[in-house]
């Protein structure tokens, strides 16, 4: 269970503190898939980079299993079973894709294990694996071999941000599919940002995060509606 | 077979990626003078009188086969000048397996200056493995000044693959290349510098021959007070194709520069040219952080993969 406690973050702005995250607080049960949701720059993103050590807390607690892990670096808190897919990926010239696989999968990956990671995100595997990841690649392949390299180790917690940015239709399904298998399984968290009402329709609890505070948290059924009606949030606008 | 020391052995495991044995064709220099050499039924290798170095003859009948060159020197204060020349057969195909490794314990510096001609016979095929190495404990520097020149006929094929792994404190690399109709060439070159060690590399590529094509690849990451400069040259004299791309990690107080020139002579060259020289990308030491790397094991992931 990751259970965060009065996260705060702030950040310079012309000398002075911007307030991004603000005392915000949730709680992700075994095997449930969070779906954090809401305005662009509400703080979406910086709040999971929280959650990874990216980004430097405040203030604020992240217990994950009992582990205090406030403190961690992002190698141990990835060590202590944390994997996050980012949502611009970066490239790396000369590394090819089995390479980055393995790497991610902190141990040697059979070329058949590669090749069903790669298919899971839509691609066509044997024809990727010897291929760099440098600028040869678009923006949906670097994406989806992103959202690959997170799947290929045992997380207790995964994190995507925003998987379904410049990813097209087709592998969007194959996508959704994907997660709707992991989180079938029930044997990790997963906390995804994103705007998709496919991927909230998948929610087992909904977190709308405005002006880096929690606008509202519940379950799909509690949240989900008044998003659809747009009554909680004028950030319906934005995502519809 | 002749006894090969460990200390010897070591170094040639640095430097023959194919692993040296003595079968086949194959020639170990070893402090200046030739420990052993083997010719094949398609690869005679013969001693030059003229002076120092050897004559390697490739045959036509050579297809998809080696030969070993390797050079060694562990003799501090050392100075060894080598002229190899290598005549390959129109269609053979062929790997030549070179490299230098210097292995100086003394104060005295140690230095190989190794000059390789290549003549390229219509239609052969030659893929040249060329690794530079320096180790030992001693003060003395490790110097290796490599001189390639490259000629290729008509529908000739080149495979250039050169990499200085590290521990050699000074080098200046100067290549040149001259293109028949409908040839091509593949360079790689890869470049570690570190503390104090200066690299320069020079290379000039005339594209003669309608058709022919040229792709240069150059990686190279500069740590400590290193310094390297690049000066690839493609020259199109005919209706050709090149690419020069001209890549560099810089860490520390080092320097490089990148001087990438092409130089069109005829109005149907194509010629391409990129450089880039930046530091380790934050983001994808972060990367690599969530697979639960540490920054120094994501940086030697990054260097290790930027220069294969």
């Amino acid at each position: 269970m990751l259970k965060v406690s009065n996260l705060s973050f702030s950040a310079s702005d012309n000398d002075a503190k911007k307030t991004i995250i603000n005392n915000v607080s949730f709680e992700v049960n075994n095997g449930e898939l969070m779906v954090i949701t809401g305005p662009n720059g509400g703080g979406k993103s910086t709040l999971v980079k929280l959650l990874m050590g990216i980004l430097p807390a405040d203030e604020g607690k992240i217990i994950l299993d009992n582990e205090d892990i406030s403190a961690y670096s992002i190698d141990e808190r990835a060590k202590a079973g944390i994997g996050f897919a980012f949502q611009q990926p970066p490239r790396f010239k000369g590394m090819t894709v089995k390479r980055f696989l393995t790497l991610a999968a902190g141990n040697n990956l059979s070329e058949s294990r590669c090749c069903d990671l790669l298919s899971s995100v839509g691609l066509c595997a044997r024809e990727y694996l010897d291929r760099e990841l440098d600028g040869s690649l678009s923006g949906g392949e670097m994406k989806r071999i992103e959202i690959a390299s997170v799947l290929a180790s045992n997380h207790k917690i995964c994190i995507f941000d925003e998987p379904e940015a410049g990813i097209d239709l087709w592998s969007f399904s194959m996508l959704v599919k994907q997660f709707e298998k992991l989180h079938e399984t029930k044997d990790r968290s997963i906390i995804i940002i994103s705007h998709q009402e496919r991927i909230i329709e998948m929610a087992d609890r909904i977190m709308v995060i405005k002006d880096g505070a929690v606008s509202a948290i519940g379950t799909r059924e509690e949240v989900y509606p008044n998003l659809i009606k747009g009554e909680s949030h004028a950030c319906m606008a934005e995502m519809k | 077979m002749v006894n090969i020391d460990e200390t010897t052995q070591s170094v040639l495991s640095k430097i023959d990626s194919e692993g040296f044995k003595q079968e086949g064709a194959y020639n170990l220099r070893y402090n200046g003078t030739a420990l052993c050499h083997g010719d094949s039924e398609n690869i005679k290798i013969v001693k030059k009188t003229d002076k120092n170095g050897i004559d390697v003859h490739i045959l036509a009948t050579a297809q998809n086969e080696y030969v070993h060159i390797p050079v060694v020197v562990t003799t501090s204060g050392m100075t060894d000048e080598v002229y190899n020349d290598f005549f390959v057969e129109p269609g053979a195909k062929v790997t030549i397996v070179a490299g230098c490794g210097i292995h100086n314990s003394g104060c005295n510096d140690s230095r190989h200056d190794g000059i390789h001609a290549f003549h390229v016979g219509a239609g052969a095929t030659v893929t040249y493995e060329e690794k530079h190495y320096g180790e030992g404990e001693g003060t003395g520097a490790r110097i290796l000044n490599p001189v390639t020149q490259i000629f290729l006929e008509e529908n000739a094929v080149f495979n250039l693959d050169t990499a200085q792994i590290g521990g050699v404190d000074s080098t200046k690399r100067k290549s040149s290349v001259v293109m028949g109709p409908h040839s091509r060439i593949k360079v790689t070159e890869r470049l570690m510098t570190h503390d104090n060690q200066v690299a320069e590399s020079d290379m000039d590529i005339v594209l003669k021959g309608e058709g022919s094509s040229a792709q240069i690849v150059s990686r190279s990451v500069a740590k400590g007070n290193s310094t390297q400069v690049f000066h690839p040259c493609a020259i199109g004299e005919a209706p050709c194709h090149a690419h020069i791309q001209c890549d560099s990690i810089i860490m520390d107080g080092a320097k490089v520069r990148s001087i990438p020139e092409i130089d069109a002579r005829h109005v149907d060259s194509a010629i391409i040219h990129e450089a880039a020289i930046g530091r380790i990308n934050n983001d994808q030491l972060i990367k690599l952080n969530t697979f639960g790397l540490s920054n120094d094991e994501a940086e030697a992931v990054i260097i290790e993969n930027f220069l294969i």
